[in-house]
């Protein structure tokens, strides 16, 4: 089967200060991939990099959860479709929502948990909120591969797990980067580890167990 | 620090001693002589009108008018400004035509516009909203620069720019954008005043009246309703009642005074007016025609053009530095740091009504108090400007973090909260530079021999070919300035700084409408 992501001895930074270095990885439709690494390591980068080369098949979910504070939850979910719709649609959705596109951001909504917040503003939402509304504008967007910068960072244990299984779901490759070893085991086929720009692991989960990879992140609180 | 090798370095010293020596150099020049006959009597009359206001002067008409006027003229240069500032940063042209569009005075636009349009309503909107459309493209554009892009950034690939604008990029800056025309809607209240010294029938024009004819409480009471609709502000232009405004200004608006067709009046103006008088009816190809025009030009740069701009500069470049001497020494009197609440209160009193007072109107009742001279001009603007970068560097002092043992008094001043914001004193002088200057030429006008007098003499002799080739000067040259402006700032690395009365003001909600930032509703900054 043909690869949904390919990187080939990629280096990439920011202004001329390369964070990746040489990375090589190849990702099929359909894995569930934790990338992890201490914070510094290159997450966001990758990420980032990633959603670059394939504008077309990725949605992202950034680490801030980067929504407009003015709008509503329901507009800034409804931006997550904004190319499938003509332009005209999409300012008479910003006006008065037609009732078709409320349904669908709700059902995105409920599967977050935060569909009573439909029309509140989103500057007003807490930070696990907004990181929800977040989540829920990719589900919405339902491109088939979804990278997820430290998705559920804001949010507990039990109610992030609910996040990463709905989103799992909706989206047919799925890339997170996260810093939580438990939930990355938990929750992807295979972990991707980088250290200072550099992957120096890279296996299927069930063979790594929480205790092999803490010695990767001392110093850091887990 | 990059350039100390082979330049020599810029400091805030070495800037202030050559703004410094140009006044000096400039002081010899400028007529300060004062050459009204019974100045002192004039005064002793201007006080008692100010004691005993005759409010029954104020006729309602051209107070409903000034507001019409305004609220238009913005509502205009609001909406074009906004389409220009999407161009701005990909189109030079665009950059150009506001840069352009700014560098003329609101009352040179009147007195072109008039030609077409006559003493019409288009004249006075136009006027206001020509200018004002290049200040809004200038200033919307550095508000969608420096937004928040992170929500932009995550928008589905190839979603149409329209979508991405109105989801992604207003909203975030929605805020900003309407603190800052409300803002200018003050501005454009002052500059309608000033239109009416011109013909517009606004409060101005019945000031104009009055003060020359030595009217005091006429003039005092009609001054003081304005002052009332411009500390009212808030109460009555807020986002919902301007569209309200706009459309009922609409309807209030007065008939044009005869002035032919505009139709035909817009043929002659482009066709013939504006054609320099060579070029008319004379073949393009003969050498001659061009000879002659070479020479027409020529003839109206040395003539006009260089002795006004000499003139323009004078005035500007001593009225800077006394404005900055008046800033200083301001201060630390409207601040809190100095002198404690009573500061504060003085700070607020003295930014009403120095923003409520055009440098044009108070240059005007100077003049007709003390005689003609350059005196009046330069005691106008360096009130102006010396007050509004007094009162902010006030503001700056109070926040100022300072340690527990700090001086007080003299100490303070000169060794705590001078050095420390004299960059930012520099900055704001820089700013106030060009306007100054905008001003200066604009009060050849009253007489002074700036380049406002040279256009004011050819537009009453329908010289408009003349006319224009003088406004093409008076933009170069206030553009220069401006460049030499941003170019100083950057050299002495203080072109962070905030430099705009409306910054100050648009502070709070700027900080708090960031993308992500989970804050409440933007706080209405203070009145």
């Amino acid at each position: 089967m043909a690869a949904a992501i390919t990187l080939d001895k990629v280096t990439a930074g920011y202004q001329d200060v390369p964070v990746l270095h040489d990375i090589t990885l190849s990702i099929s439709p359909g894995e569930r991939v934790a990338v992890i690494g201490r914070s510094g390591a290159g997450k966001s980068t990758l990420l980032n990099t990633i959603y670059r080369r394939y504008p077309e098949h990725t949605a992202l979910i950034p680490q801030a959860s980067a929504l407009v504070a003015n709008l509503s939850v329901f507009h800034n979910v409804f931006m997550g479709c904004l190319d499938r719709h003509s332009t005209l649609y999409n300012l008479r959705t910003l006006v008065a929502p037609p009732a078709a596109e409320v349904a669908a951001v709700t059902r995105v909504l409920e599967a977050v948990g935060l569909a009573e917040k439909l029309f509140a503003k989103a500057g007003n939402l807490s930070g696990g909120q907004q990181q929800r509304t977040s989540v829920a504008r990719a589900m919405l967007n339902g491109r088939p591969i979804v990278l997820g910068d430290e998705p559920v960072s804001a949010l507990d244990r039990v109610q992030g797990g609910d996040v990463l299984r709905v989103l799992s779901e909706r989206h047919e490759t799925k890339i997170f980067a996260m810093h939580d070893i438990r939930l990355a085991l938990e929750h992807s086929d295979r972990i991707v580890l980088l250290e200072a720009g550099r992957i120096v692991l890279d296996e299927p989960s069930n063979h790594l167990s929480y205790e092999r990879l803490l010695p990767h992140f001392e110093g850091e609180l887990q | 620090m990059r350039k100390a090798g082979y330049l020599p370095g810029l400091t805030y010293g070495s800037a202030t001693q050559i703004f410094l020596l140009a006044a000096i150099i400039a002081l010899p020049f400028a007529d300060l002589s004062l050459s009204a006959v019974h100045p002192g009597a004039e005064f002793r009359r201007l006080l008692a009108g100010i004691l005993a206001p005759s409010f029954s002067a104020i006729e309602l008409r051209s107070v409903v008018w000034t507001v019409a006027f305004a609220v238009l003229g913005v509502v205009v240069g609001g909406s074009a400004g906004l389409v220009l500032a999407l161009f701005f940063d990909r189109s030079r042209l665009v950059r150009l035509t506001a840069a352009f569009l700014r560098s003329v005075h609101e009352l040179f636009w009147a007195l072109f516009l008039m030609q077409i349009t006559g003493l019409s309503p288009a004249t006075g909107i136009l006027a206001i909203a020509l200018p004002y459309a290049g200040i809004f493209a200038k200033v919307f554009a550095e508000i969608f620069e420096e937004a928040d892009k992170s929500a932009e950034s995550v928008l589905p690939h190839r979603t149409a720019a329209v979508s991405r604008f109105a989801f992604a990029r207003f909203p975030v800056v929605a805020q900003q954008l309407k603190t800052y025309t409300l803002y200018r809607l003050e501005c454009a209240m002052r500059s309608t005043l000033v239109l009416g010294f011109v013909g517009l029938p606004t409060i101005g024009f019945h000031l104009e009246s009055y003060f020359k004819e030595g009217h005091y409480a006429q003039a005092t009471a009609l001054l003081a309703c304005f002052y009332v609709l411009i500390g009212t502000r808030r109460l009555w232009a807020r986002p919902w009642t301007v569209p309200v405004l706009a459309i009922a200004s609409l309807f209030v608006l007065p008939e044009a005074t005869g002035n032919g067709s505009t139709w035909n009046n817009t043929v002659r103006f482009f066709g013939h007016d504006i054609v320099p008088a060579p070029l008319r009816s004379h073949s393009l190809w003969h050498g001659e025609t061009w000879a002659a025009f070479g020479s027409w030009v020529w003839r109206i740069t040395v003539q006009q053009i260089g002795p006004g701009t000499v003139e323009t500069l004078i005035l500007a470049q001593i009225a800077l530095v006394a404005a900055g001497a008046l800033a200083l020494l301001l201060y630390p009197i409207v601040s809190r740091r100095f002198l404690g609440q009573v500061g504060h209160y003085l700070g607020r009193v003295m930014l009403v009504v120095v923003r409520s007072t055009p440098e044009y109107m108070l240059a005007y009742l100077l003049l007709q108090l003390m005689g003609p001279s350059m005196l009046p001009a330069i005691i106008a603007l360096s009130l102006h400007n010396g007050a509004i970068v007094g009162y902010l560097l006030g503001r700056q002092a109070d926040q100022l973090a300072l340690r527990v043992d700090a001086p007080n008094g003299a100490n303070l001043y000169f060794y705590q909260t001078t050095p420390t914001l004299y960059g930012q004193f520099l900055a704001y002088m820089l700013y106030r530079w060009e306007l100054i200057l905008r001003e200066s030429a604009i009060f050849g006008i009253l007489g002074l021999k700036t380049l406002g007098y040279y256009v004011d003499a050819a537009i009453s002799e329908l010289r408009i070919d003349t006319a224009t080739l003088l406004l093409v000067g008076v933009a170069v040259l206030s553009m220069s300035v401006d460049a030499c402006s941003r170019h100083l700032r950057r050299r002495l690395r203080i072109e962070a700084f905030p430099v705009r009365l409306s910054a100050h003001h648009g502070a709070q909600s700027a900080r708090s409408s960031g993308a992500y930032t989970g804050a409440a509703h933007a706080q209405q900054p203070v009145a």
